[in-house]
């Protein structure tokens, strides 16, 4: 299973053509101890790139963009008790929404993991 | 410490109050009646005299601490003012809204009308309201003003541009008048990078907020430019004055070219700070935005008396209750009243020499990511202490040690680790060597034992505290409220 | 040089500064201002010692009627303060620091703020409540797009009998979003208005009230609440604090949000402001909750601490998204406030409320029993209450003024159907004599 990527440090996993969102390790770092998830309402259509959802750490807040376009079928309510498991495994057990993809052709437009890697690494 | 909750014991009183000289009235109806009273604390007197006095000495402050916090103006608070806002205590601010209540009025109604005057002629406006009750509520006041001008023109204003560097009150403000924020990057020279803005700039756009000096503490040689730029397309040019400290009497927003300020009387002005509040956000416009100005509005006629002007048809209403924090204007118009025009004058020339000064002594062991002459107060980053694993909040944190408060940090978010330092122009050349030598120790701690930091600070109540805690758990009242 | 901006550096230290530097005059460090921006004027008068100024200032005040008999609200309301609470508040390190941003060398600001959300949450009957707003009126515009934001709606309801000033404050602060905002006529006993419950729909996200009310009648709101909660939208509450000793909490009425002044809580009157705003509210809605919120941790030897929390909501985070603009609270205020409560305790606050309650009571026979004066509230009021006179109610505020008595509120600018109609308020600074002879004065007004 392939992972892709996003210059906002999204992830995006793709099983059965269901999308399995989250954001990356990096970004998770970046914000610091996660206090707050805020999930998007299952049933909700998004279009790639769009705000999906929004997260807080103690010092910061952030939109996350949908790395695909489609509907969100399912959210991980884990987050909403226990939104530390972001930082334990951000692109594991801290997925966020699974979305039902309208347009498979649009994973082209998203990085490789090392693409992703060799981008992380140039924002020094 | 306890909290005061938990020292209470039942049955214990504090003030006693006068007793009744009327009849008791009957109780009231039981679906109306507070079947329990309010928990509040049962202490005596003295208890929370004990309480209070010792909680108040696990606070730094301006009067036991330097407090270079930068963008706050943390000046002294001279202690005539408090004096001078007493006299004020007892009046009434309805009075002035009964009819004629305004001759039973006039020395509050002349304080604050007077007030405003001084402030239009210290930022070259045409008229300026009081009402605004802090700096962010100023930026509310000053957009909607901004709106309604444009409005009544008839335009169709969808955005208001914003600096990179700028404090989020602005764009905060913005958007609380429903408007689109557009940002603008800063430029390598350390102000808006003007190629950008201009490209920005349509007909859509309805105002542009900026603080001049910026948050860096830089003045902006284009400003002129900026505000030129605005005017061709009929946007206008918003100050943020909090600021103003660096250019008391040198140079004045309204003849740079701004349309809407808002001055801090909390900081420029000299009214303390309270721990957090209260201020006062006072808001000078130009002429053509004067028919807009908030309800209710202090006049004065020709026979000098003043008066309450009927609520004009363009006003936007009002803002807050009635004529603003009055406590803390006349505490301001103290301020100017004792310093006049050679003090005021004084006050950004010293907080100007200050600022340079600390920023020539520290520039070999900080980065400083603008190597300019500052105004007020200067921006350093901490990013060669990172290399060692010291960050700009374990500075602070070993400033507190030294019983200095820290300067702000990780403000302008534009620069990484960031240290902005405004000592202001009440604090002596002693004081400012002693700080020098804390934070020259501080670099050389970052270089031979970084690993100190950790522990600091060691000499406060508490340690490092768990931020996350506090915001996953959410505790915000004692015991279940 | 002279001391007057308390700028305390002497010529020669500047001399050294500035050859430490390598800057010949403070001059020199102004030169980045192009000349053409200098300021054209700065005409201002020459400053003077402060022994000068107070002489000034009081020369000032005195333009002021002095000693004026208080029966005048409005919002503001004249009440008695424990000296307790200027000696502890005028405390430097408490009034000369600024916000606790690090918390280390700030536990007595943040302690004190977290005891005064605590003694607010009792007040109200709520569970979460945050470190003050800058005033009661501001503090229901903020209550207002709160309940828009937790609802996603964009509707309310507000009666026409809450403050005529909130209601402009509400409906400025709403002005250029894209909300509608419907005022229902007020009716002076606010009990069970069916209006009000009739113009809930389901795309209401909040109804707002006062208790007591503008008019000073005091209502039970629990089939409001029900009928709102009914429509999945919230109750938004502004109580009047001093009240609370004595009238049930919005919180066990079924509010969803309760705000109101902390004025009458040990901040004097000086001629309106500063005062606080509170807000609280259920504590599933704490991240929409606009301000400062200081929560309770450990450290990292287990020592309870207090913070700043729930950061990433306010502008210095979120900037244009943030849940407000505000930045500062009113934590000197909020301090005042909390120490009045504290002073006057579980038993002494209760106290408190009764005595106003007694004197306006013992003020509504007297007044009322005037000949054609009728008191127009139905049921329970508070200290507030409205007359109905036979005469202009403006016309004999006027005549009562002279007389050094402020009467009350003419409901003619307000409510311009109410003409013959004054609020008046009685606290517990009104003595049996101050109300007598106010009968006395107006039945001799009435009379001629």
């Amino acid at each position: 299973m392939e992972t892709y990527f996003t210059k906002e440090h999204e992830w995006v996993k793709v099983k059965e053509g269901v999308a399995s969102v989250g954001i990356t390790e990096y970004a998770a770092h970046q914000l610091g101890d996660v206090t707050f998830v805020e999930l998007p309402k299952v049933g909700k259509t998004v279009k790639q790139f769009e705000v999906l959802a929004a997260i807080e750490s103690v010092k910061a807040a952030s939109d996350i963009y949908a790395p695909v376009s489609g509907k969100v079928t399912q959210v991980n309510e884990a987050l909403d008790e226990r939104p530390e498991i972001v930082n334990e495994a951000a692109e594991d057990a801290g997925w966020m929404a699974l979305i039902e993809m309208a347009d498979p052709a649009e994973l082209q437009k998203l990085m490789t993991r090392d693409q992703y890697d060799e981008y992380v690494r140039s924002l020094g | 410490m306890q909290l005061i909750f938990e020292k209470s014991v039942p049955g214990r009183r504090g003030v006693r109050l006068p007793a009744g000289d009327v009849p008791a009235a009957p109780e009231l109806p039981a679906a109306l009646r507070r079947q329990e009273p309010a928990a509040l604390p049962e202490a005596s007197e003295l208890d929370l005299v004990r309480h209070f006095t010792n909680l108040s000495r696990r606070n730094f402050s301006v009067d036991t601490n330097f407090y270079p916090l930068g963008s706050c103006t943390m000046k002294y608070n001279a202690k005539a003012l408090e004096e001078a806002a007493r006299l004020f205590a007892p009046f009434h601010p309805m009075v002035p809204l009964l009819p004629h209540g305004a001759s039973y009025s006039q020395g509050c109604l002349g304080l604050a009308y007077e007030l405003g005057a001084a402030l239009a002629e210290i930022t070259g406006m045409d008229e300026v309201t009081t009402q605004p009750l802090a700096g962010a509520h100023g930026e509310m006041t000053g957009i909607m003003l901004i709106a309604a001008y444009h409005n009544a023109k008839g335009n169709r204003k969808k955005y208001v541009v914003v600096p990179d560097s700028s404090h989020g009150t602005n764009p905060a403000s913005a958007a609380m008048v429903g408007y689109e924020i557009i940002t603008v990057p800063t430029a390598p020279y350390g102000d808006m990078d003007l190629d950008k803005f201009r490209e920005v700039m349509t007909d859509e756009v309805a105002a542009v907020m900026m603080t001049c000096p910026n948050t860096l503490g830089l003045f902006n040689p284009h400003i002129k430019e900026v505000c030129d730029i605005a005017h061709d397309h009929d946007a206008l040019m918003y100050y943020d004055g909090a600021n103003l400290n660096a250019i008391l009497g040198k140079v004045r927003p309204g003849d740079v070219g701004f349309d809407v300020i808002h001055v801090n009387l909390h900081k420029t002005f000299g009214t303390p700070h309270g721990g957090g509040g209260p201020g006062s956000g006072p808001v000078g416009v130009k002429k053509q935005l004067v028919p807009f100005l908030p309800s209710p509005r202090i006049v004065k006629y020709d026979d000098g008396c003043y008066g309450v002007d009927a609520p004009a048809h363009g006003s936007i209403g009002r803002t807050a209750g009635f004529f603003g924090n009055f406590g803390v204007m006349a505490k301001a118009f103290a301020y100017i009243t004792m310093l006049g025009r050679d003090g005021l004058i004084q006050v950004s020339e010293q907080a100007v020499l200050n600022a340079n000064y600390v920023m020539h002594r520290l520039k070999d062991v900080y980065d400083l990511p603008y190597d300019q002459t500052c105004m007020h107060e200067c921006v350093f980053s901490a990013a060669r202490q990172v290399k060692n694993g010291v960050h700009a909040i374990d500075i602070a944190k070993f400033l507190i040690d030294r019983g200095c408060h820290p300067p702000t940090v990780y403000f302008p978010l534009i620069v990484k680790e960031a240290i902005m330092i405004e000592p202001t122009e009440t604090e002596s050349k002693e004081t400012l060597d002693a700080f020098i030598a804390a934070m020259r120790e501080a670099a050389q701690l970052a270089e031979t034992d970084p690993a100190a930091f950790a522990e600091m600070p060691r000499t406060m109540p508490v340690t490092r505290l768990d931020e996350t805690k506090a915001a996953r758990e959410q505790n915000v009242c004692y015991f279940g409220c | 040089m002279s001391t007057a901006g308390y700028c305390p550096n002497t010529p020669e230290e500047v001399r050294e500064m500035l050859a430490a530097m390598g800057a010949s005059s403070i001059d020199d460090l102004f030169r980045p201002i192009p000349p053409g921006l200098r300021a054209r004027s700065f005409d201002l008068p020459e400053g003077m010692s402060e022994f000068e100024m107070l002489r000034r200032f009081q020369s000032l005040a005195g333009k002021n009627a002095q000693h004026l008999s208080h029966f005048v609200g409005g919002g503001y309301y004249d009440h008695l303060i424990p000296a307790v609470v200027d000696h502890l508040a005028g405390r430097a390190e408490f009034y000369t620091a600024y916000t606790p941003y690090q918390p280390e060398c700030s536990q007595g600001t943040l302690q004190a703020l977290f005891e005064y959300q605590t003694a607010i949450c009792r007040l109200t009957g709520m569970e979460v409540a945050n470190a003050s707003l800058y005033d009661g009126g501001t503090a229901l515009a903020e209550a207002a797009m709160m309940a828009l934001r937790i609802t996603g709606r964009n509707r309310l309801v507000i009666d026409g009998a809450v403050n005529p000033f909130h209601r402009e404050i509400v409906r400025t602060y709403l002005s250029n979003l894209d909300v509608e905002l419907v005022e229902i006529g007020p009716k002076l006993g606010m009990e069970d208005d069916l209006r009000l419950r009739a113009a809930i729909d389901d795309a209401t996200a909040a109804v707002l009230v006062q208790n007591p009310n503008f008019f000073g009648s005091v209502s039970d709101f629990r089939k409001l609440a029900a009928d709102a909660h009914a429509a999945g939208a919230l109750l938004v509450v502004s109580a009047y604090p001093v009240a609370l000793g004595l009238v049930e909490s919005p919180g066990a009425m079924g509010a969803d949000i309760v705000v109101g002044d902390g004025q009458s809580l040990g901040n004097p009157l000086s001629f309106g402001g500063p005062s606080f705003g509170f807000i609280a509210g259920r504590k599933e809605y704490i991240r929409n909750l606009p301000g400062r919120i200081i929560g309770e941790t450990v450290d990292k030897k287990g020592e309870r601490g207090f913070v700043l929390t729930l950061q990433a909501r306010e502008q210095h985070i979120k900037r244009h998204k943030a849940t407000s603009n505000i930045c500062s609270n009113q934590s000197l205020c909020a301090l005042r406030g909390l120490i009045f409560l504290s002073s006057l305790g579980k038993e002494g606050f209760a106290e408190l409320a009764r005595l106003n309650h007694d004197k306006a009571e013992y003020a509504k026979k007297v007044l009322g029993s005037l000949a054609g004066v009728e008191v127009m509230n139905g049921g329970v009021t508070f200290n507030e209450f409205t007359l109905c006179l036979p005469r202009i109610a403006e016309e004999v505020v006027v005549a009562l003024l002279k007389k050094g008595i402020a009467a009350g509120v003419p409901l003619s600018p307000y409510y311009p159907e109410m003409e013959r109609c004054l609020v008046v308020t009685v606290t517990e600074k009104r003595t049996r004599e101050e109300i007598d002879t106010l009968g006395r004065h107006l039945e001799a007004i009435l009379c001629s």
